[in-house]
């Protein structure tokens, strides 16, 4: 067992070694270092493009999914080893994805054969960008009061209404969306599809947010005809696979919280100083010093609930906690940032800040949406207090 | 690193459980407290050491369990639970850790097999003055003589040997040598405590200087994090019952949004100290090199967590929670007192912060 492990880690850190490009070993700059793939998309650099060509092709950026769907076929042991090894020589991740984080996942538990064989290894391989077709303007937090109308047209679906929020949707290939299928029940009308965007009515508009960057988009959809093979699921049974997609979600907004690679102590020691050795402002110094606490304990818990995981815990449930606490953590973090960075912090253009210092502006303006993406925290802490703790509304 | 308990410390932490709960339930401290006993319970002690528990840490040659810090943490958490007074944590944890760490052949052979068997009781006697300040001591020790004083010492009215932390070394001291007077305090937790005053008491200086108060004390925050745990899990537990039973305006408060989301920040707080705890204890058995900042990491997480779920306690507890009819208020009491014991979460994120370099 253990040597099998070693052996699939020599060949591994070989492979790794002989593939990845010296370039994709560097820390990335920023946002605009992320490679999310697609039929349009413009490569930062040939080695970005050939990093996901081979890593696609090996199916590691989605190391356990199935073979047979393009994925890597790897057991949690070996991918952990993966892991291990791709974070030892600093690889950039080859590809930033909702369909692996998001979609996969969902088409592996509900979608049928043809689906898969047809989506799977296009996401594997970073070929086709999905968005998310969730929210609308009168259903956010009460997602599942969504209206977008999907009638059953014979030989086809056939779509009318608009999604707001959709991230990436201008540069999105295909979109998974929730439809209603029937107007005389909430929950139980609902429908889960996929819609290519380059189906005429299918129009986006980019969302300018308070950090100044768009990276959401209205969505608006005028007698979309869609083939019906693109119902995932049974028809009305979309709210289940809503609901598990929206885990794996939050699961993943929650990991924005860890791994950024400034860290608040350099700020505040760059630009408040030390003292006999310490922070010269001790306020500041005590509140940075319970946020890196916060961070440790994160992870730390993070770190727990894989390894209970593994041993055949249900730890799904959990996704609602860590994304509360994710969202807390990355926000708490952004404005000990903008604190301990002072009047460098609060920057917007210009020759007279550097482009670390905007960053810092612009990551704390965006981390705002943190506790609204993928589930309000007021919303996730309802789902903590009825499914984990057992605490009910009355009725 | 690992959370989860193996099979041996899992038996351990079910047996812990059951027995606190049928033979230490907070009513038995409730009935010392009554008494005026001040947090003496020599049956219950005698009752703990026959399972075992004085001796989980040391090794079987001195006649433990050999067991670790990972297995006495979870009989701690139990304990804590039910807010059992009882020296598990002074003399099973931290004064045997003190003689693994710091004690000389002699000292380890001498007394380690008495506080395994639950005969004698350790405790470390720490701070001078009202806040946990290790490195200000003044204590003087000349020709096997100790000076100084020790103040709000842990179950330092019940205990047979000290081991008094000086600011660069660690000192043992019989509870009866002569020069050693104790006035015992009775404090709010009900569990009491003691001011010692040396003057010229016989005392043995045991090996390491003032890393090794820090070894110690490192050892004692983060066993003191796992009652403190225990203690918050109870609370959270029994508040988020009441939630569940108590009805005004014709239905159960924890139908109530605002006491929904109270409860569901108290548990994510509370499980995230959970995993600091668990990796702190889980360092002292692999022996990591960071175990300083898991320590104080744990300590402080579970100061805050442990202030938090006892307000909580009473607050969503209403009227009742203020009664002393009602437990909330041992809780709230041990709380505090174990918040401050070996540095609160100020204390420590002062630390934290030095141990990172700012």
């Amino acid at each position: 067992m253990t040597d099998q492990l070693e052996a699939f880690r020599t060949e591994t850190r070989a492979w790794l070694e002989a593939n990845c490009p010296q370039s994709m070993r560097q820390p990335m700059a920023g946002e605009e270092d992320y490679v999310w793939g697609g039929r349009n998309y413009k490569f930062q650099s040939e080695d970005a493009k050939r990093w996901l060509e081979r890593m696609g092709a090996k199916g590691w950026t989605a190391p356990v999914w199935p073979k047979e769907y393009g994925g890597g076929g790897l057991s949690s042991a070996e991918n952990r080893v993966l892991q291990q090894e791709l974070a030892r020589i600093n690889a950039r991740p080859a590809l930033f994805s909702f369909g692996v984080w998001m979609l996969g996942p969902v088409l592996l538990e509900y979608a049928n054969e043809e689906q898969k064989k047809e989506h799977l290894p296009k996401i594997v391989r970073g070929e086709i960008r999905w968005c998310q077709g969730y929210s609308e303007p009168g259903a956010g937090s009460d997602l599942a009061g969504l209206q977008t109308k999907c009638e059953d047209k014979g030989d086809h679906w056939l779509i009318n209404g608009q999604k707001v929020w959709t991230s990436y949707a201008n540069y999105a290939d295909w979109c998974f969306c929730l439809v209603r299928t029937d107007t005389s029940v909430k929950h139980e009308g609902i429908s889960f599809v996929l819609i290519d965007m380059t189906t005429p009515g299918v129009e986006t508009r980019p969302i300018k947010l308070i950090s100044g960057s768009s990276p959401f988009c209205e969505t608006f959809f005028t007698d979309v005809k869609i083939p019906k093979g693109n119902m995932v699921g049974r028809l009305n049974g979309g709210w289940e696979i809503a609901k598990r997609l929206l885990q794996y979600e939050r699961t993943n907004i929650s990991g924005f919280g860890s791994g950024q690679r400034v860290d608040v102590v350099d700020i505040a020691r760059k630009h408040v100083g030390l003292e006999d050795g310490v922070l010269a402002d001790r306020d500041l110094r005590a509140r940075i010093s319970g946020h890196k606490m916060f961070e440790r304990a994160y992870a730390l818990s993070v770190q727990r609930a894989q390894e209970e995981a593994k041993a055949g815990g249900n730890v799904s449930h959990m996704a609602s906690m860590f994304k509360v606490a994710g969202a807390n953590l990355n926000q708490e973090r952004c404005e000990l940032m903008v604190e301990a960075a002072g009047n460098r912090g609060l920057g917007w253009a210009g020759e007279g800040f550097a482009p670390d210092d905007l960053a810092i502006t612009r990551g704390w303006l965006r981390s705002k949406g943190n506790s609204i993406e993928g589930g309000t925290t007021e919303i996730n802490l309802n789902v903590v207090a009825k499914r984990v703790l057992g605490l009910r509304d009355t009725q | 690193m690992t959370f989860t308990l193996n099979d041996e410390q899992r038996m351990l932490k079910d047996a812990a459980r059951d027995f606190f709960r049928e033979q230490a339930p907070v009513s038995r401290l409730r009935k010392q407290r009554d008494e005026k006993k001040n947090g003496r319970d020599p049956e219950l002690w005698r009752d703990m050491a026959a399972m075992g528990w004085a001796g989980v840490i040391i090794p079987e040659e001195f006649g433990g369990a050999g067991l670790g810090y990972v297995a006495l943490g979870a009989v701690l958490e139990e304990a804590g639970r039910t807010l059992a007074a009882s020296p598990l944590h002074s003399s099973a944890l931290a004064g045997a850790s003190a003689l693994l760490l710091a004690g000389t052949d002699a000292q380890k052979a001498e007394w380690l097999p008495k506080i395994a068997s639950g005969e004698v009781i350790a405790t470390l006697a720490v701070d001078e003055g009202a806040h946990h300040a290790p490195g200000k001591s003044k204590l003087k020790f000349v020709a096997g003589k100790l000076s100084g004083e020790k103040k709000y010492v842990a179950d330092g009215h019940i205990a047979d040997l000290f081991i008094v932390a000086g600011a660069d070394g660690l000192y043992l001291v019989k509870g009866d040598a002569a020069g050693l007077t104790r006035r015992e305090l009775v404090t709010s937790d009900s569990r009491g405590a003691a001011d010692l005053s040396f003057n010229g008491a016989a005392a043995e200086a045991m090996n390491g200087g003032a890393d090794m108060v820090e070894a110690v004390l490192d050892r004692a925050r983060i066993g003191l994090a796992a009652e403190m745990l225990g203690q918050a899990s109870e609370a959270f537990e029994i508040t988020s019952e009441y939630l569940k039973t108590r009805k005004q305006f014709g239905q159960v408060i924890g139908g109530f949004q605002a006491l929904q989301h109270r409860a569901a920040k108290l548990f994510t707080d509370l499980e995230l100290t959970r995993s600091c705890v668990l990796a702190a204890l889980d360092a002292l058995d692999r022996g990591a090199k960071s175990i300083p900042e898991y320590a104080s990491l744990a300590k402080a997480r579970a100061s805050e967590t442990v202030h938090l779920a006892s307000n909580e306690l009473v607050q969503l507890h209403g009227g009742i929670g203020m009664t002393d009819a009602h437990d909330a208020g041992f809780y709230l009491k041990r709380a505090r007192t174990a918040e401050a014991l070996y540095g609160g979460a100020a204390f420590h994120r002062d630390r934290y912060a030095s141990l990172l370099g700012f």
